[in-house]
């Protein structure tokens, strides 16, 4: 399959230093990273807290400006962020002054009035809004407010979408049922999605495959494919040594200990 | 049922007391010139009586208005601009910081310098005393705007004047018109003031005047609870703004509270 289609997201050397972030000594974020996405696979970049996950998604977005490398999506260089590709926020991006369907139907503000009308209550259905097209943001929960976000970024039909951490700020239960929704949507829309978490198990549940980054500055440590069909089942043994595969390039004993011994050992 | 009955009990006993207080240590100190709450509402049937009140209130409130609209309709396109454009805001942020703390009340003799004793002289010192909160607001408001909603926006190729309409206006409203009202307040204050120096009519005109021509300090005192309802009045109308469904987001905490 790899390299007979061309690919739909290709980063080549990707690198990011700021420059002079702290004391006026550059601050390499991430270094050489290499990575291929073909057409509507879903893959999620993990990585410990702060290892510059999502300054790289900025970057591939167009919304930060690399200092090395190129970022190529349907073979041309990404320098600004374009609508066919869409940004789903960690902190929510959903605009507080608009009505639930005014947000859903912000990326179409061009479309014919009927046409647009039709899109939203398609969107907002489909992320099980129905009833709640009048509501301001304000009156919703966290989880509703991050279907509006996702609702608006489909209506706009992309065919990249960017999701850094979209879910971390919900609760667990929350959490689970949207990770369930975003897969169905993804079977039926077919986008290329690029899924940044810091969890392990969130990126199990959805990826294709999984990218683990390492500590700042951050390079890819490996790629994990995930095989498995979905709904994937967690106790099953191939769920388990995959999942520890990837703490395991992370650096993190999957029993937790290893850190501990690994501490009694230098201190022997 | 408790917590309604609550909310007017508490206020109606509180200022009770204090009128109840007021009349109390009038009496005790046995002074014949400062006016006891009884006084002081005979005084305000007085002034109704006499036919000029209601002239001096609009006259307030006409300079009020003009002054304030003045302030809104040059103060947020300004706030705006400065708050938007990093060069325009190292440029006119220190000019504004200095002019910023100087009192409307020492603008006065320099009002009185450039308009005479006219209808212009208050309305410049209300421009004046407005302008500032609602120009430090306005650009608080702009360089606050949340980085996720520029992006969104910038995703979805929104510039230029659709970015303002649909972007920079509405993320800012919340915070402007706390400006607003907080100048409104502020100008209501200053218009007695200026009154006082600048012209013969209005309610600091009347204050100034129940002194001077006779010591009615009945007449005072009931120019200055006139001044009070009238700008708790104007402060509950402009707090509707707050309530508009565009804005209420701004005001949740506060409402919530």
């Amino acid at each position: 399959m790899e390299g007979t289609s061309p690919p739909k997201i290709l980063l080549r050397d990707l690198s990011m230093t700021f420059p002079g972030a702290m004391n006026g000594v550059p601050l390499p974020v991430f270094e050489r990273v290499n990575l291929r996405v073909e057409e509507g696979e879903f893959v999620c970049i993990v990585g410990p807290s702060g290892c510059g996950k999502t300054t790289l998604l900025n970057v591939i977005a167009g919304f930060l400006k690399t200092t090395g490398g190129h970022v190529l999506i349907d073979g041309e260089e990404v320098l600004v962020p374009d609508h066919r590709r869409i940004f789903i926020f960690q902190e929510c991006g959903v605009f507080p002054w608009l009505r639930v369907d005014e947000n859903v139907g912000f990326g179409i503000l061009h479309s014919p009035k009927e046409n647009r009308r039709r899109i939203i209550r398609h969107y907002v259905e489909m992320v099980g809004l129905t009833g709640f097209e009048k509501a301001y943001p304000s009156e919703l929960s966290g989880g509703m407010k991050q279907r509006v976000e996702i609702a608006r970024a489909l209506a706009a039909n992309p065919d990249v979408l960017f999701m850094d951490e979209p879910f971390g700020a919900l609760d667990y239960f929350t959490r689970l049922r949207m990770r369930a929704e975003l897969v169905s949507i993804w079977e039926r829309e077919k986008k290329t999605i690029l899924f940044v978490t810091h969890d392990v198990e969130e990126a199990m549940q959805l990826a294709d495959r999984v990218v683990v980054m390492s500590r700042r500055p951050a390079t890819i440590r490996t790629i994990i494919e995930i095989t498995l069909p979905r709904p994937r089942v967690l106790d099953a043994q191939e769920y388990i040594d995959m999942r520890n595969g990837i703490f395991e390039a992370m650096g993190l004993d999957h029993s937790g200990l290893g850190s501990a011994s690994d501490a009694k050992k230098s201190s022997d | 049922m408790r917590s309604s009955l609550e909310r007017i009990l508490l206020p109606v006993g509180v200022t009770s007391c204090f009128i109840a207080l007021w009349h109390g240590l009038v009496l005790w100190s046995g002074s014949t010139i400062f006016p006891t709450p009884v006084d002081a509402f005979t005084g305000i049937v007085e002034l109704m009586r006499h036919g000029v009140l209601l002239n001096y209130i609009v006259a307030s409130l006409f300079r009020v208005s003009v002054g304030f609209l003045l302030a809104v309709l040059i103060g947020i396109p300004a706030g705006l601009f400065v708050g938007w454009f990093g060069r325009a805001f190292s440029a006119f942020n220190p000019l504004i910081q200095i002019l910023r703390p100087i009192s409307p009340i020492a603008w006065i003799p320099v009002a009185i310098l450039w308009f005479g004793l006219s209808d212009l002289a208050p309305i410049f010192l209300i421009f004046l005393s407005s302008i500032f909160p609602i120009l430090t607001a306005t650009i608080a408001a702009v360089q606050n705007i949340q980085l996720v909603y520029l992006r969104a926006a910038r995703n979805f190729h929104v510039h230029g004047l659709a970015l303002f309409k649909k972007i920079i206006l509405p993320a800012t409203m919340p915070q402007i018109i706390t400006g607003i009202r907080l100048a409104l307040g502020i100008a209501w204050l200053v218009v007695v003031a200026a009154e006082m120096i600048a012209v013969n009519s209005g309610l600091g005109y009347l204050i100034i005047d129940a002194r001077n021509a006779g010591k009615r300090y009945d007449l005072v005192v009931a120019g200055m609870i006139l001044i009070g309802l009238i700008g708790l009045i104007l402060d509950l109308a402009i707090r509707k703004l707050q309530q508009l469904d565009e804005v209420r987001w701004g005001f949740q905490s506060f409402a919530a509270r």
